[in-house]
């Protein structure tokens, strides 16, 4: 596929902008394909072990009423994200868009949680509550925590492998096929995407006013709704032809390894103890 | 030889479209035969490939495979389709529409699975098969992130892991470079002798010598002529009717001067004038 990274910014008008983003996108999906075949501790790993262990963790996290507890799991995924040669950096955007977003949700429990006070906002007079405080800290620590293993799994396995582990631990079939299919024509669509915004770019002169872009938006929303359509339906017949005939036979062939057999015991020491001391 | 497929009088409609696909349509297929379809776009090749492979059903008359009636009815049969699937393959033009699995590996192993092939067979057959196309090296790749040419060898292998007896071929060496079109073409040619039954979809006049013996050429939903791959190619005014061939206009002494032009091998071959 097409998917070539545009490395230089054209800010200026619609359509140049939604190049970029679409772009982007597939720059992004690229990159994490790269990490996921590198050489970390993790890429080493079953994918089975792998999404066993990380739900296990964000299990752990989840169910924690103890913030040392939490911090000592969120350093754990700090502590993996390094060793399987996670740039911090391609973590940051994650961290900082699920603080604002449960940091929305937590941020009044600072003021409306009853307990002894903290501190005074000038001018409003609202009480910062410590228990606020320590219940909105854990709040918004859980999310990252949770959100950053995920990552972490995402960025170090193969989408197709997390796919594969997801059937293997008893994900519905035909969820997982849904998955994989919208995974897979999700590049083709983006590409698509990208190919008719610079098809238009090129007959476009001057900027666009907001309607005429609000126009091509739609009209294009509305070709590739047709495109994606068309696709489905010459996917399903070229299913049909090699003899899908509505059930889903799948091969399964991880095997565990030597690094897996040292990896289950430790993840499940954490994730014992992060649920034992959580509750205490 | 006996005949794998007979059409008879075959039309067949898209919904919303005032021109049938295909129209008065009779033919035979014979055991062994590599057959040329020939057309210009819309013409009604591929609606007639899938008709073939049991995708699509006619509106009126009737086809017949492997000596019983292929329709709608047969096929919701398990026995009846697992047999037929197995025996008929289709590549399809796009290979983005064929290639829907998450490896290499799967996407050749998906026909076996379907027919329940047992899983050490499958995975012989697969390295097999990979093997015989040179793309073992590809097997753990994401097929939609390979080239054209290596989509094509997938696209090819996914059919070929069956051992059909018969393959359909839509536009086999459509946007593929020089390279991998070559590449096609020789597995077309290595084919010959395997008595298989080849049927291949095409406005390629180029590659038609080499991949056919028997050649149709289709307009308009109609078939408009039926020979030999060489008698066809030579009838210059035909291929300009069938939209196969352009008009190369150009000027001898100042006179104004137009005649068929069309490529075969590396020379451009101009016939008498018109």
């Amino acid at each position: 596929m097409g998917g070539e990274a545009h490395h230089g910014k054209r800010r200026g008008n619609f359509i140049q902008r939604t190049i970029d983003a679409l772009a982007e996108t597939l720059e992004r999906s690229l990159y994490a394909e790269q990490l996921a075949e590198g050489g970390g501790l993790l890429q080493r790993l079953d994918p089975r072990v792998k999404l066993v262990a990380m739900l296990g963790f964000i299990i752990c996290a989840a169910a924690s009423r103890n913030l040392p507890v939490v911090v000592a799991i969120a350093c754990v995924a700090l502590g993996l994200a390094l060793v399987s040669r996670i740039p911090f950096r391609s973590l940051l955007p994650v961290w900082i868009g699920m603080f604002i977003f449960s940091g929305l949700i937590a941020g009044p429990a600072i003021f409306l949680t009853p307990g002894p006070s903290l501190a005074t906002v000038p001018w409003l007079g609202w009480q910062v509550s410590s228990y606020g405080v320590r219940s909105a800290t854990l709040l918004i620590l859980r999310s990252e925590v949770s959100i950053t293993f995920s990552v972490i799994l995402v960025m170090t396995t193969p989408w197709i492998q997390v796919m594969k582990a997801m059937r293997v631990v008893g994900v519905p079939t035909m969820v997982v096929v849904i998955l994989g299919m919208t995974y897979r024509y999700i590049f083709l669509m983006l590409q698509s995407a990208s190919d008719m915004f610079e098809a238009r770019q090129s007959r476009v002169i001057g900027k666009l006013s907001n309607a005429d872009a609000r126009r091509l938006a739609s009209a294009t929303v509305g070709v590739l709704l047709s495109k994606s359509f068309q696709l489905s339906n010459d996917v399903y017949l070229a299913m049909q032809s090699r003899g899908f005939r509505g059930e889903v036979y799948t091969l399964d062939e991880f095997r565990l390894g030597r690094n897996d057999y040292i990896a289950i015991p430790i993840a499940l020491v954490i994730i014992v103890s992060g649920i034992w001391f959580g509750y205490v | 030889m006996d005949a794998i497929f007979t059409l008879d009088n075959i039309r067949y409609d898209y919904a919303n479209t005032a021109q049938p696909a295909l129209r008065d349509v009779s033919m035979s297929i014979l055991r062994g035969q590599r057959v040329a379809i020939m057309g210009a776009n819309g013409s009604g090749k591929s609606t007639l490939l899938r008709i073939l492979d049991g995708l699509y059903f006619p509106k009126s008359g009737t086809v017949t495979a492997f000596g019983e009636p292929l329709d709608e009815h047969h096929l919701m049969e398990d026995a009846y389709a697992h047999a037929f699937r197995r025996r008929v393959a289709f590549v399809f033009q796009n290979p983005d529409v064929q290639l829907f699995n998450p490896t290499v590996y799967d996407e050749v192993a998906f026909g076996p699975l379907q027919m329940r092939w047992d899983k050490q067979k499958i995975a012989r057959a697969v390295a097999d098969t990979l093997d015989m196309l040179e793309i073992t090296h590809l097997r753990d790749r994401a097929p939609h992130r390979l080239s054209g040419g290596e989509k094509k060898r997938v696209a090819i292998a996914s059919v070929l892991i069956l051992d059909p007896e018969v393959i359909l071929l839509d536009e086999p060496t459509a946007a593929l470079d020089p390279k991998s079109q070559s590449m096609v073409v020789d597995f077309l040619v290595g084919w010959a002798n395997s008595g298989k039954t080849i049927v291949t979809a095409t406005h390629d006049l180029d590659t038609v010598p080499d991949i056919a013996d028997d050649a149709y050429i289709f307009q308009q939903g109609a078939i408009v002529a039926h020979d030999t791959p060489a008698n066809l190619l030579r009838n210059h005014e035909l291929l300009l009717a069938a939209n196969l061939v352009h008009a190369h206009h150009h000027h001898h002494d100042g006179v104004p001067h137009s005649h068929p032009h069309f490529h075969l091998g590396h020379a451009h071959e101009h016939s008498s004038g018109i």
